[in-house]
């Protein structure tokens, strides 16, 4: 600034006035403080508006009709040879034993006095699950004592009985459904009241595997969960080893030249690769190459590997670029190979922040659907896989393909499991991202 | 790097490979149609056998063919379901990767049913009242005009003056090509339309052609979702006109009203003795070297098939196909395979 520049005339300007000039300046701060609040207010409403759209549909999956029953289990059907011999007595198929049940149920529509006008025997066998004749069979054939005899339990009643306590089936809506009558509704109140049927926990919901689309009722996320958890357990014992060892490399030994910068920029790109493009990949190298089993935890953590390197490979890097210089400098001064000044001193102090990126990572992945598809695990699996490490290479779903596969099915019973699987994912991932931030804030260290 | 990475663990992988046993359960892939019935076989299989309950995925008929004619072999699947015949090409396509022995096994009829709102109006459609409604272009003396209805009683007087809304199969389900064949040309030709283009001078195929193309200005929405997404957009629309399959329609029978065509209304009866028109066969595809080779393969083909399951009386009717009246015939033919 020099003396030479004409000053134009100031305007006598107050303390206690505030000029335009100033006034504008606030303005404009004030109005971005409200954007600021708009755009934080539009993401919590959108939060809002999903969470109590899924919170509705899906918490009444945690609860579950139940009906408990005398059965009797007589000789005369269930083994006629009279050996207790199981190859013969596993000829009764899950047909044989249905009409048991609807003995079972006419037996204690009677005993507790219900009278229905224009309750049909079809309706009466209905009103339990289909599953509970699998549930029957199952317990004959583990203790063929107990034929001839009459034995207690507990069964899952119908989807739709099940749905008229959560407010998804009305007597109005009875009226026009095919699957469910209005006497069975008038049944369900009478054994209600009578303590036949009770209203509980649905702990099936997390024990047991997928049912096909007549039993909503029965079918779970147990399967779900475990092949979830083998893939998170391949990715971590894959991905973190794999990933933490390129990026000391890079970061720690590697010359700066083109070639690294070319791996830079490949690993930025891998990041933002659409994650469908891993399972293509995956059924080329891993199922059709290598010859892994199709619908595997295996391949699928093989492949969620492959998509959550780069994202660990950035995180470690990061945080192993902030460890400050003059602790590998101190290291090294008092005469500390590379190899002992990284383990030593850098990777400790950047543990903190490589574990939080290794466990968004996992989030992530967790979350992950696309790939799964091409390579066999959006399927219906209702058997649970073996113990590891058998149990990797055996069939399983998972969290986010369960929720996938279920919002497909025709029967509306499934909208609600949907849901509940969904609310499930969430604690998972809700629980993983609070493991992450804590990690962060009890051990993350500041320069 | 990142292709050594690959590298690296391809050759791990490899390594675990061969430590991996062999696969003691069935594989089935295919139609999204077929998939309910399959899994409610494979759920009761897994119940009343000793073998370990058979996985199926789905993705669709062409997706299931293509996978079934990829080769042989334990990381091949073992059965293909399709809610249509297999074609000319994609046997020759299995040929070609050495699956030579395909066994076809029908084993029931699924009903296309047309339905709206519960609470809408109710309609009596003949196929030429669809193709009126959906094709791209009128025939009107001779010439092609631009279809331009707009409300369901310019197409038939006798029906109310709704919005023409329809949802419709998108073209990479199986569905929709019952849908033009059976409905929509169906309708062209009932009405007299083809004959007056072939007479017109316009040759056969271009007729069919010309008949078979549905409109595209959004009075007909292609759904590449499955039958919840028609249900979600006729509860958004209540003047929508869903196509879907019989099975979902009686599972949400308190939801939806059924349309009647050409006066009858779809049931398991009246598409079993051929009253109601559009249906179509559905059918599985085994690999028959692999039976033999894979526990229980052939076990659940006949499952499938038998009496108890695919009869009428079978939980598959419940669910709603339509039982195949000459079961007896396809129970034949799945015991005869692999022998």
């Amino acid at each position: 600034m020099s003396d030479a520049t004409p000053q134009a005339p100031r305007k006598s300007s107050s303390l206690l006035s505030v000029d335009t000039q100033t006034q504008k300046r606030n303005s404009a701060e004030n109005r971005f403080k409200n954007y600021g609040l708009i755009a934080v207010m539009a993401g919590l409403l959108a939060l809002v508006i999903l969470l109590t759209s899924i919170l509705n549909n899906g918490l009444s999956s945690f609860q579950q009709s139940f009906v408990t029953i005398e059965v009797e289990l007589p000789e005369a059907k269930l083994d006629k040879s009279g050996t207790r011999d199981l190859t013969v007595m596993s000829k009764v198929t899950t047909f044989g034993y249905a009409p048991l049940l609807t003995a079972a149920m006419q037996a204690v529509i009677e005993e507790n006095g219900v009278e229905i006008e224009g309750l049909t025997k079809k309706e009466i066998g209905g009103f339990v699950s289909k599953d509970s004749a699998a549930q029957l069979r199952d317990f004959v054939l583990a203790n063929p004592e107990v034929v001839g005899t009459t034995q207690s339990f507990t069964f899952l009643a119908n989807g739709r009985i099940d749905g008229y306590y959560k407010g998804r089936v009305t007597a109005a809506s009875a009226e026009l459904d095919k699957n469910v009558s209005p006497a069975q509704l008038q049944l369900a109140d009478a054994l209600l009241d009578a303590g036949v049927l009770t209203n509980g926990f649905n702990t099936g919901f997390f024990t047991k595997g997928d049912a096909s689309g007549q039993r909503p009722e029965a079918a779970g996320l147990g399967v779900a969960i475990l092949g979830s958890l083998y893939m998170m357990i391949v990715v971590l014992c894959l991905a973190l080893p794999i990933g933490v060892a390129a990026s000391i490399y890079l970061e720690e030994f590697a010359a700066k030249n083109r070639f690294t910068d070319l791996i830079e920029v490949n690993i930025a790109n891998l990041a933002a690769v659409p994650s469908i493009v891993f399972g293509i990949l995956g059924l080329a190298i891993f199922i059709n190459f290598a010859g892994l089993p199709q619908s595997a935890p295996i391949v699928g953590g093989l492949v969620l590997t492959l998509m959550t390197l780069p994202t660990i490979i950035i995180a470690t890097r990061a945080s192993l670029k902030s460890v400050p210089p003059s602790i590998r400098q101190a290291a090294l001064g008092i005469g500390a190979s590379k190899m002992q000044s990284v383990f030593h001193h850098v990777l400790p102090l950047a543990a903190p922040g490589i574990l939080t990126g290794t466990i968004i990572g996992l989030a992530q992945a967790l979350g992950e659907t696309a790939p799964l598809l091409l390579i066999g695990m959006v399927a219906f699996v209702k058997e649970f896989p073996g113990a590891p490490p058998e149990g990797f290479f055996d069939p399983a779903s998972a969290l986010p393909v369960q929720v996938f596969n279920w919002t497909q099915r025709s029967d509306p019973a499934f909208v609600e499991r949907a849901s509940g699987a969904i609310i499930v994912l969430l604690v998972f991932l809700i629980l993983m991202n609070a493991i992450a931030v804590l990690l962060r804030r009890r051990f993350e260290r500041r320069w | 790097m990142s292709l050594k990475l690959i590298a690296a663990s391809a050759i791990a992988i490899t390594a675990v490979a061969s430590a991996a046993s062999a696969r003691d359960q069935v594989q089935v892939a295919g139609s999204s149609t077929v998939l309910p019935y399959a899994s409610i076989v494979a759920e009761a299989f897994g119940e009343n056998f000793d073998f370990p309950t058979p996985v199926v995925e789905s993705g669709g008929s062409s997706a299931g063919l293509k996978r079934f004619c990829e080769g042989l072999g334990e990381n091949t699947i073992d059965i293909a379901n399709a809610s249509r015949a297999i074609r000319e090409k994609e046997i020759k396509a299995c040929a070609e990767a050495g699956v030579t022995d395909i066994v076809e096994v029908r084993f029931g009829y699924d009903g296309i049913v047309f339905a709206s709102d519960i609470n809408g109006n109710s309609f009596e459609f003949t196929p030429v009242d669809w193709y009126k409604a959906l094709t791209a272009q009128h025939f009107v003396d001779g010439a092609l005009v631009e279809n331009t209805l707009t409300t369901w009683d310019q197409v038939n007087p006798a029906f109310a003056a709704q919005e023409i809304q329809a949802f419709i199969p998108g073209t990479k389900h199986g569905t929709r090509e019952v849908f033009e064949e059976k409905v929509i040309l169906q309708g062209c030709e009932d009405g007299g339309y083809f004959d007056a283009m072939v007479a017109s001078g316009m040759d056969e195929d271009t007729a069919e052609e010309t008949c078979m193309s549905i409109r595209t200005d959004g009075r007909s929405v292609d759904i590449d979702g499955d039958y919840t997404e028609t249900l979600a957009r006729i509860d958004a629309d209540s003047n929508g006109i869903g196509v879907f399959g019989l099975a979902f329609y009686e599972n949400n029978t308190d939801k939806l009203q059924v349309a009647t065509m050409n006066g009858v209304v779809p049931t398991v009866e009246a598409i079993a003795t051929g009253e109601y028109p559009v249906s179509r066969p559905l059918y599985f595809y085994i690999k028959e070297a692999h039976i033999g080779v894979i526990p229980g393969l052939k076990e659940y083909a006949s499952f499938f098939v038998s009496d108890d399951i695919a009869g009428g009386e079978g939980p598959l009717a419940a669910y709603g196909l339509v039982a195949d009246p000459e079961l007896a015939e396809t129970q034949g033919v799945v015991d005869a395979a692999g022998n």
